[in-house]
């Protein structure tokens, strides 16, 4: 353990009550079973698994949007499963989310500049004078027009409203941003710019990411680090580079070889 | 099987000229332009684009379902066997889908009726078609799941769709598809809902299938890595209009479009050695152009085309072809590096 981890999780556990069957003992499942990893600030770790292998579980408990059963989760120093009230509020400015899927994510009702503008306001650190300044900022940032400022989210393309997420985002300055299948609901040729967009911010900004994906693809262009889950646990845990040259437990590579891959036709060809 | 059949196998399903127009608020627009293809018998060709490119209207427009009433073929023909399924009754092709021409939807989860057990969904298409009775239909839709790999096929065969996992129910829809031997199976985004894992066995399931009965496959995806795997020839779709048509590996190998291009090179694809440089994604700029600009005499994608010059913006480029039925829908086309 090491001083520059950002995140510590240890041991955590995350159980759902199952029906009662007869009498007797409440029977659970483990949807997160004993996940324990660090990162480092400044690094991508991310998180694959197939759909119910607990990885978003994980990210959602953790950013204290699921309870927890058992085990630890330190953000710096911080243990952040035992805050409440104003210091969990306060908390939730060093670590934010970018959602799966744009178009339920935003508010419709609320104009772009007020959506990115609501985690300032909430926070209310900030001058209300100089939050007008930090959201013409952030517009620019992820590639937006100022012009585009007073639209709602309904006039704006997916790849758009993605940009409008990573701006709330990153607004109150996080530490750790948690990305849940940020690129997944976007068209192929938007993935891209999102993917692209989100490196660049993580050179220019110093941003520590927190990657859940399915994209075994995208997870390699994207991480330094993977872990894969599967039934609730980390199965195999390792830098980029180790993980997809020589992986080592059975799933991780029936989860590459699954894939299709555009490389393996030119060689058949 | 005929491995590289390309043009010269007589086609079974040879679309020519087909235009689509649908009426929205703002007119009448073509979501397809001038799009012609050919398919062999026992032959397979997939459609990519981004969405809103056309695809899934191309299979519509081969099954006869377009939106009623706004959507209509204006112009051109789809001939299947010899026979103009552009000009044929609604009674002719009602019995042809489903009998001739099947198709399997991208949600099997809202694609299957979940009042009806999954054996009774199989036998209905069966009953219809070959005029089977409800028993022969039941005992013809156990081997059916057999077929289609759903273990002990006697009990599922009476379970309904929510009993059953995504996988598992698009093997269903697989089977109701196969039901009466179809010549062509349209396979609309079959697996963008599933898992990784979950897909590779659809498309093993696919591939074994083509080879067992000889059932010509239409997938219509946008997953690159998924066409380099199932077809042979791809035809790719922008803006309701052909880009680029050829070989798979042709195409992959050497874009002749800039679409084409982009599209390839826009997804992180999963290397089999990876080293520490991770060069930046190439971005198709934009997104693809609202329904009011199809149509236009100009090259759509010269809004988001790098290299576009006043030409593409002033006409619509015609096809160039090249090799083994390769051809590309832009004016250099011949310049573009590999």
């Amino acid at each position: 353990m090491s001083n520059d981890d950002i995140l510590r999780v240890k041991d955590l556990r995350v159980r759902f009550p199952l029906k009662r069957t007869g009498f007797g003992k409440r029977d659970y499942l483990y949807a997160v079973d004993g996940v324990s990893f660090n990162l480092k600030r400044g690094e991508t770790l991310a998180i694959v698994g197939e759909s119910g292998s607990g990885k978003t579980t994980t990210a959602l408990t953790i950013a204290r949007l699921q309870k927890a059963f058992s085990g630890s989760v330190q953000l710096g120093d911080i243990d952040l499963l035992a805050l409440k009230g104003a210091e969990l509020r306060d908390m939730r400015n060093r670590m934010q989310f970018i959602f799966q899927d744009p178009y339920s994510s935003l508010n419709p009702r609320l104009r772009a500049e007020d959506i990115v503008r609501e985690p300032l306001d909430n926070q209310n650190r900030m001058p209300a004078e100089q939050r007008d300044a930090r959201v013409e900022e952030l517009f620019s940032a992820v590639g937006l027009r100022p012009e585009q400022r007073r639209l709602f989210p309904h006039q704006f393309s997916g790849g758009q409203r993605q940009r409008i997420g990573i701006a709330r985002a990153l607004a109150t300055n996080p530490d750790l941003i948690i990305c849940d299948e940020p690129v997944s609901a976007l068209d192929v040729a938007v993935q891209a710019q999102i993917l692209n967009l989100l490196r660049r911010l993580q050179t220019d900004l110093g941003l520590t990411y927190l990657f859940i994906s399915h994209d075994l693809g995208v997870v390699q262009h994207m991480c330094d680090h993977v872990a894969v889950m599967y039934k609730g646990k980390i199965v195999e845990y390792a830098d980029r580079l180790t993980l997809f040259n020589h992986p080592q437990h059975d799933y991780t590579k029936a989860l590459l070889a699954a894939v299709p891959s555009v490389a393996s036709a030119l060689r058949q060809g | 099987m005929n491995t590289h059949s390309g043009t010269s196998a007589p086609a079974l399903l040879s679309v020519k000229n087909l235009r689509v127009e649908i009426k929205t608020r703002d007119g009448v627009v073509p979501v397809i332009d001038d799009l012609s293809f050919d398919l062999p018998e026992g032959g397979n060709i997939s459609f990519v684009g981004e969405s809103g490119c056309g695809k899934s209207m191309t299979a519509l427009a081969l099954m006869g379902l377009l939106p009623q009433p706004a959507g209509r073929i204006a112009a051109g023909n789809i001939l299947f066997d010899g026979e103009d399924l552009a000009r044929a009754t609604d009674a002719r092709l009602r019995e042809i889908r489903g009998n001739d021409i099947s198709m399997i939807f991208q949600e099997p989860m809202t694609s299957l009726n979940p009042v009806y057990t999954i054996g009774e969904q199989i036998a209905e298409v069966l009953r219809r078609h070959q005029g089977k009775s409800r028993k022969e239909a039941h005992a013809r839709a156990i081997e059916l799941l057999d077929s289609v790999h759903i273990p002990s096929p006697q009990l599922r065969v009476d379970d309904y769709p929510h009993q059953l996992s995504g996988g598992q129910r698009q093997r269903v829809m697989i089977a109701i598809a196969l039901a009466c031997k179809p010549r062509i199976l349209i396979a609309d985004e079959p697996t963008t809902a599933l898992d990784v894992t979950v897909q590779a066995q659809i498309f093993d399931l696919l591939t074994e299938l083509r080879e067992v009965t000889g059932t010509a496959i239409i997938l219509i995806t946008h997953d690159m890595g998924a066409v380099a795997q199932m077809s042979e020839r791809m035809v790719v779709m922008y803006a309701g209009r052909k880009a680029e048509e050829g070989r798979v590996r042709d195409v992959i190998q050497q874009p002749r479009h800039p679409y084409t291009k982009g599209l390839i090179s826009a997804v992180p694809h999963l290397l089999d050695t990876i080293t520490d440089d991770r060069p930046e994604l190439l971005e198709i700029p934009g997104i693809v152009p609202p329904l009011t600009e199809f149509g236009r005499p100009n090259c759509l994608f010269a809004s988001r085309c790098d290299s576009a010059t006043e030409k593409c913006q002033a006409a619509r480029p015609g096809e160039i072809a090249f090799d083994n039925g390769h051809s590309s829908a832009c004016f250099y086309a011949d310049e573009m590096q590999p």
